[in-house]
């Protein structure tokens, strides 16, 4: 975006050196950014340092600060947990899923949309609309249309002639259910970054892509995609944060069941922090999920969005 | 696929900030010039449904207007949001002023964190008035931590018109028999037992009766102290429960239906859907509320006797629900308990079939035919367990619904319940 020499000239055109010395200062830059470095502090640092102190010990979460010191034996539990087994299982699954699903369905609705159709606007609107609903109407909303006996949906496939299906109430078909709604809720939001990206190419390219004599697909793979790309690339890194995290759809729907078939890291953690008032392994939990999601966006922001964020400061190589 | 994160964000700090809070809002405001201190406070319970939701409703307003300088907040929490509800408030270090709960181990976790109020001294005029088995529950070391509101005892309810329809024409007294009737029932085409499996607690009910019936009660009092749940009895519980599941008995579904919502457990046996259901006194008012109930079809009979048992067919395993007061509440809370709880306003709930009888001598007030049957029933029992979720640890108690309810869902063996219990139980115990 910058190069790192022409910002200097740029600010040396501002004003004296006397009076940028007393407005612009590291004191006043650090002024202005105090409000905000205290609820960074209070709200994201301090939980994420006390979760840390906190999984080092066996606590109910009750009267007073953790007494029994154990290591990192929440950690082995954490590893040794069919459960949490499970977790990294269906998270996995749920993601590579929205990857490989999701991601490429909004795609293509974003394309169509891009198009000069009637009611486009309509259309726009009515995909980003369950965008918009809370996780926890959705979530009671489609406990009430999957539920296999009385439920919308058994009733519509019953009314065309095809057989039930038992939705979210048996182990092998809950986590293709949750996906469906997952993909339902999330697909508009995905689908209008796909369409933002897409206005920002100039048509010229294309245009010109055309004269050159390619066809449709060729515009599309050859022009529009490379130049969507970065949008592509934001949409990823917010799906996986999303997979990594996801608890309230699933909490309302499931609980994680039935037998933990459906279970997330969230859905463990709240489980064992609340329900079992096992506070420190359930701190463990949080370490856990911290670190994956650190470990991922700290990779994916230097090796895969680097030229997206370049000047960034993720990225060191040009801050001279 | 983004989800919130902001929500588990929040969730996360929320656990974590809860933790160090301190008890800084104070709930009673004082308003020294103006006649007697005003007062608020809060009163956290279960009672969701009619009749109980309108007997709170009239006692809160009969309370407060002979205090017309009290004010009470009622909230009503339904019981699956409950528990999470004031496992959340008690670890921001202060318990609600005033709350339900069960007794046992998880109000005892609340105890020892200095939480909840001991009522021997402020209570002692009338401790006095409750049956000793009502009580039980709230008591330890002999200090009373809490006065019960319902004792009762849990017990198949079942649709007479349906078993009829399956020519059953009496009640099982053994587990043979009941295996056979389900049998029965489903060659009949009738869903024999409807059950809520993402609840989990009401499916380890199953379990418990049947630890109860084959180890004894003496047993599983034993396990709760050596925390070793592995003895071949406990495994022979999971295995009869197993050959139960292996009927196929539930409703279609019942692996994500919840207990009291629509669609739930009480829902299916409140529209006549299913012929049984293994639950607690509360069982009829639930299926009215949320499924309009089966009137006078519904009947009662004791869980049956397993052949070969060690235990007696007359043990109950059940439980109520007390009013425990937290530690900084102001003293009106207390003053609020003793009136609701005199026999004046309670033996009202009594009345309308809300609750069993706690008190002494107030069993003349009962009139409805369900809890007559229950509150007998309860009379003749020669021993009694609480809920194994409440009388255990909460991580204990919640391992035990869990487990049992993988044993159900067919992800877990017999042999793996026991253990899974024993090892939750033993780290809890370290």
């Amino acid at each position: 975006m910058t190069g790192p020499d022409t910002r200097p000239a740029l600010t040396e055109t501002l004003g004296s050196p006397r009076r940028r010395d007393r407005g612009r200062g590291p004191l006043t830059a650090f002024g202005f950014l105090l409000p905000a470095l205290i609820l960074f502090v209070v709200l994201v640092l301090g939980p994420v340092l006390l979760s840390v102190y906190f999984s080092f010990y066996k606590w109910n979460g009750l009267g007073g600060l953790p007494q029994n010191f154990i290591g990192f034996d929440n950690f082995t539990r954490l590893w040794n947990s069919d459960i949490f087994q499970g977790d990294l299982r269906h998270g996995g699954l749920l993601l590579l899923l929205s990857l490989c699903v999701q991601l490429p369905f909004s795609l293509v609705i974003a394309v169509l949309l891009n198009q000069k159709i009637r009611g486009r606007a309509f259309y726009r609107l009515l995909f980003f609309i369950p965008y918009i609903l809370s996780e926890a109407v959705t979530g009671v909303l489609f406990t009430l249309i999957l539920e296999p006996e009385s439920g919308l949906a058994n009733q519509l496939l019953k009314s065309v002639g095809l057989p039930e299906w038992s939705w979210l109430s048996d182990p092998s078909s809950v986590l293709i259910s949750l996906f469906l709604v997952i993909s339902w809720k999330y697909f508009g939001f995905h689908t209008i970054l796909y369409l933002a990206g897409l206005q920002g190419i100039p048509k010229e390219l294309q245009e010109a892509a055309r004269i050159d004599g390619a066809g449709n697909w060729e515009v599309f793979r050859h022009v529009t995609l490379p130049l969507l790309a970065p949008t592509i690339r934001i949409s990823v890194f917010l799906s996986v944060i999303g997979s990594i995290q996801l608890f309230d759809l699933v909490y309302i729907m499931t609980g994680g069941g039935p037998a933990h078939s459906s279970e997330t890291m969230a859905v463990t953690m709240v489980d064992y922090g609340v329900r079992r008032t096992q506070v420190g392994y359930s701190s463990a939990i949080s370490v856990v999920m911290f670190l994956i999601s650190l470990a991922f966006a700290l990779g994916y922001q230097r090796f895969v969005m680097r030229r997206d964020l370049e000047g960034a400061t993720t990225t060191t190589g040009n801050l001279r | 696929m983004l989800s919130r994160r902001s929500v588990v964000a929040l969730t996360a700090s929320a656990l974590l900030l809860g933790a160090c809070g301190t008890s800084n809002d104070n709930a009673s405001s004082s308003n020294a010039s103006a006649g007697p201190k005003k007062v608020t406070f809060e009163y956290y319970n279960l009672s969701t449904a009619e009749p109980l939701k309108s007997f709170w409703a009239d006692v809160i307003k009969a309370y407060t207007a002979q205090h017309p300088n009290v004010t009470i907040k009622n909230i009503a929490i339904e019981n699956d949001q409950y528990k999470p509800k004031i496992a959340t408030l008690t670890q921001s270090g202060k318990a609600p002023d005033l709350f339900s709960t069960w007794g046992g181990g998880v109000l005892k976790q609340q105890i020892d964190a200095g939480l909840v109020k001991d009522l021997s001294g402020d209570m002692s005029d009338i401790i006095g008035n409750f049956t000793t088995a009502s009580l039980a529950a709230y008591q330890f070391d002999g200090k009373t931590y809490g006065l019960p509101t319902d004792i009762g005892m849990v017990g198949f309810w079942y649709n007479k018109a349906l078993f009829e329809k399956a020519k059953i024409t009496q009640a099982p007294t053994t587990w043979a028999e009941f295996l056979d009737d389900v049998k029965k029932l489903k060659a009949a085409g009738i869903t024999p037992i409807a059950l809520a499996g993402k609840a989990k607690w009401p499916g380890h009910y199953y379990w418990a009766y049947l630890a109860m019936r084959i180890a004894g009660l003496g047993a599983l009092q034993q396990a709760a102290t050596t925390h070793d749940f592995t003895g071949p009895d406990f495994v022979a519980a999971g295995q009869q429960l197993k050959a139960l599941v292996d009927l196929q008995p539930f409703q279609k579904g019942y692996l994500n239906a919840d207990y009291g919502t629509p669609g739930g457990q009480a829902a299916v046996m409140g529209k006549g859907q299913a012929a049984t259901e293994l639950m607690g006194q509360w069982a009829p008012n639930v299926e009215k509320d949320s499924g309009g109930g089966i009137g006078d079809k519904l009947g009662f009979f004791t869980f049956p006797m397993v052949d070969g048992g060690k235990g007696s067919p007359t043990d109950a395993f059940g439980g109520g629900g007390g009013l425990s007061v937290g530690a900084q509440a102001p003293p009106e809370a207390v003053d609020f308990v003793k009136f609701a709880l005199s026999e004046a306003q309670h033996s009202k709930a009594v009345k309308v079939g809300g609750v069993l009888p706690v008190l002494k001598g107030e069993e003349s007030a009962v009139t409805d035919p369900n809890t007559k049957i229950v509150a007998e029933n309860l009379l003749q029992s020669t021993g009694f367990q609480l809920y194994l979720d409440q009388a255990y640890p909460p991580a204990v108690g919640q391992e035990v619904n869990d487990s049992v309810a993988q044993l159900i869902a067919g992800k877990l063996t017999p042999d793996q319940v026991a253990k899974q219990i024993t090892d939750t139980a033993k780290n809890e115990a370290e």
